[in-house]
């Protein structure tokens, strides 16, 4: 912008200025409407933990429940299941569960308080399909020949062993979360809800 | 008659002094020259216009007895699955009004994609209609949009799995991703929030963009006037009168001529319509028609068949790179596989512009790139196993080095002249 005698220097200063500030109250105005799109305080309000009976979970079963609108799952595990985890290690991405999936308390091999009962979001950590229960060993699987049984997610293939941790060259990169969970006696358990101290 | 024909007269005097009426017939239809040559393929521009009528008609009607609602009604099906329901049960004509819509989604792919490749075949996108080729391919962005925000709200199985999916996406974007996708679904999961905003996506916003886009994509094509099959530009060879001596007014020939497309197409969409709705699951999936439930995936999730190829791509990435996961990748691909498109104009350096004097190699790398692309939509249904993922990875490099490569090949290839003036048998 030059300033000669055609141009008047103050007006054009004061056009930019206008117009800068205006921009500046345009940019502003859009915060309201795009925070609008985040979840509102009932959304966040409707996050409580859920209490589960799991005195009926046989060795071998699965139960499903709803904790913040996903499927949570309760898997009492066999002994041979358990087994099966120390053995597959190098077919895993992070069999010790390295990443900041889990709370402190089930960083182990087990991926859980109790060994034999899991507790996890049946959730893909890919693109948040909930992956199928294949408890089924083996060829009968339809995965592969030595399958140790796990879950299978159907819309990329992602596969999981018994303690919802991924397999390496699997789409997923991460292993199922486990939630924050606790007991309050020996079959109840609390999801959503864990002692701090 | 003459009394009568004077007073239509003075009105058209009337109106053309307060607004640019006739000039406007005149540019764009009764004095728009375009190439006397086009064929079967010129066919689509116009239905694909005609679907965008049908849409908006159809989905004005649909809004009066859907809900945008998840909660759950007496009964404990969601209330806008149920709205769907009632559309198709209660609501007279409703079932016809849907049908129309639902198939009308996938008409509008099928045309867009042959509108699309006929671009592609006849070099369309060439300067200098490098624009008319990027307003369409945002069309053609918004469209994907509009289908995927539509298919979320009969609120049945596929559509929460699908919404869930592709919303995620979105959280494999480092650093940002997980916020970007619970402020896209307004919730921690997909749910009402969901819902309503896809609801006010799907009917106005989306829709309002691509109106605009359409205009903008017929002005800057009426500016430098139709491409044709030999890929000659008509303004070249003038008669006295500056008209294109190879080109004839649109109207009426041209509008004549869109109107036997339009009817073999009403002739084929209605028998959909009537007959087989569902298209043996391709236009409404199965799995749909539950209502959606958060705990439970179908055990075979697909889009529907225009998203399958794109969907292909994302799964075909199974490798971390530069320490960043696959996942991160496999979206990565998949937008890239949709906006590479746009670049063809800068692409493609051959001499010449139609297929019809191009050599062998542009013609063998369209055709593995055709072919790839039906491969990846066949296999983007199927469940994934570790052959189909194989077969897929090939499939993706191919359609990536169709683009990728073209600037070399399409200047080595061996091509026939060009006419100097449009052919016609």
């Amino acid at each position: 912008m030059s300033c000669d005698d055609t141009v008047d220097c103050g007006r054009r200063r004061l056009l930019v200025a206008t117009a800068a500030a205006g921009g500046v109250a345009g940019v502003a105005v859009a915060v309201p409407f795009v925070a609008s799109m985040l979840p509102s305080e009932r959304a966040k309000a409707a996050g409580a933990p859920v209490e589960v009976d799991i005195s009926k979970l046989a060795p071998g079963e699965m139960m499903t429940v709803e904790w913040r609108g996903k499927p949570v799952w309760i898997i009492n595990r066999t002994k041979e299941q358990l087994a099966s985890l120390a053995k597959i290690g190098e077919k895993l991405a992070d069999p010790k569960s390295e990443k900041n999936m889990q709370p402190a308390y089930a960083k182990n091999e087990t991926r859980s308080i109790k060994p034999e009962i899991l507790v996890a979001v049946g959730i893909c950590t890919h693109l948040g399909c909930s992956p199928t229960e294949k408890f089924k060993t083996g060829a009968e699987s339809g995965i592969d020949a030595d399958w140790p049984g796990g879950f299978f997610c159907p819309c990329h293939g992602s596969t999981f062993d018994l303690a919802g941790r991924v397999y390496k060259s699997k789409p997923a990169p991460d292993n199922l979360e486990i939630p924050p969970h606790m007991y309050l006696g020996d079959a109840k358990l609390v999801i959503g809800e864990d002692k701090k101290a | 008659m003459s009394k009568v024909n004077a007073i239509l007269q003075g009105t058209l005097n009337w109106v053309d002094e307060r607004f640019p009426l006739t000039s406007n017939w005149k540019a764009h239809l009764s004095e728009y020259y375009a190439p006397k040559n086009f064929n079967f393929w010129y066919f689509f521009g116009s239905l694909a216009m005609l679907v965008l009528v049908i849409q908006i008609v159809t989905g004005i009607f649909l809004t009066m007895h859907f809900k945008p609602d998840a909660s759950l009604n007496a009964s404990g099906v969601p209330v806008a699955f149920a709205s769907v329901e009632y559309i198709m049960r209660d609501v007279p004509w409703g079932w016809l009004i849907r049908y129309m819509h639902s198939t009308g989604a996938s008409a509008f792919f099928v045309v867009v994609y042959l509108h699309m490749f006929r671009g592609m075949l006849y070099g369309s996108y060439r300067k200098p209609r490098e624009l008319i080729w990027i307003f369409g391919m945002v069309i053609f962005l918004c469209l994907m949009a509009e289908a995927f925000f539509g298919y979320l709200l009969p609120w049945g199985q596929m559509s929460f799995w699908g919404a869930q999916v592709i919303v995620n996406l979105f959280s494999a974007i480092p650093l940002i991703g997980p916020d970007l996708s619970i402020w896209l679904r307004g919730d921690y999961v997909v749910g009402d929030a969901t819902l309503n905003r896809f609801f006010a996506f799907h009917v106005i916003a989306v829709p309002l963009v691509l109106l605009g886009l359409v205009a903008a994509h017929i002005l800057a094509l009426h500016e430098v006037g139709s491409n044709n099959p030999d890929g000659v530009e008509i303004k070249k060879k003038k008669d006295a009168n500056g008209i294109p001596l190879d080109g004839i007014p649109f109207h009426p020939y041209y509008s004549v001529k869109d109107i036997v497309g339009v009817v073999v197409f009403l002739m084929v969409f209605s028998v959909i319509v009537f007959f087989m709705p569902e298209f043996g699951g391709y236009f409404l999936e199965y799995n749909n028609f539950f209502p959606a439930d958060p705990l439970v995936t179908p055990p075979h999730i697909a889009p529907v068949w225009y998203f399958t190829p794109y969907y292909s791509i994302l799964r075909a990435v199974t490798y971390p790179l530069f320490g960043i996961d696959a996942k991160f990748w496999g979206v990565v691909a998949m937008g890239a596989s949709t906006l590479i498109i746009a670049l063809l104009p800068w692409l493609d350096r051959s001499p010449v512009k139609s297929i019809r004097y191009r050599g062998p190699l542009y013609k063998g790398f369209l055709a593995a790139f055709i072919v790839s692309f039906f491969i990846l939509g066949y296999l983007g249904m199927l469940g994934p196993t570790p052959m189909r993922t194989l077969v897929a990875q090939i499939c993706s490099v191919i359609y990536f080095a169709f683009f990728l490569l073209m600037p070399i090949y399409s200047s080595l290839d061996k091509c026939q002249p060009e006419p100097d003036r449009v052919t016609s048998k």
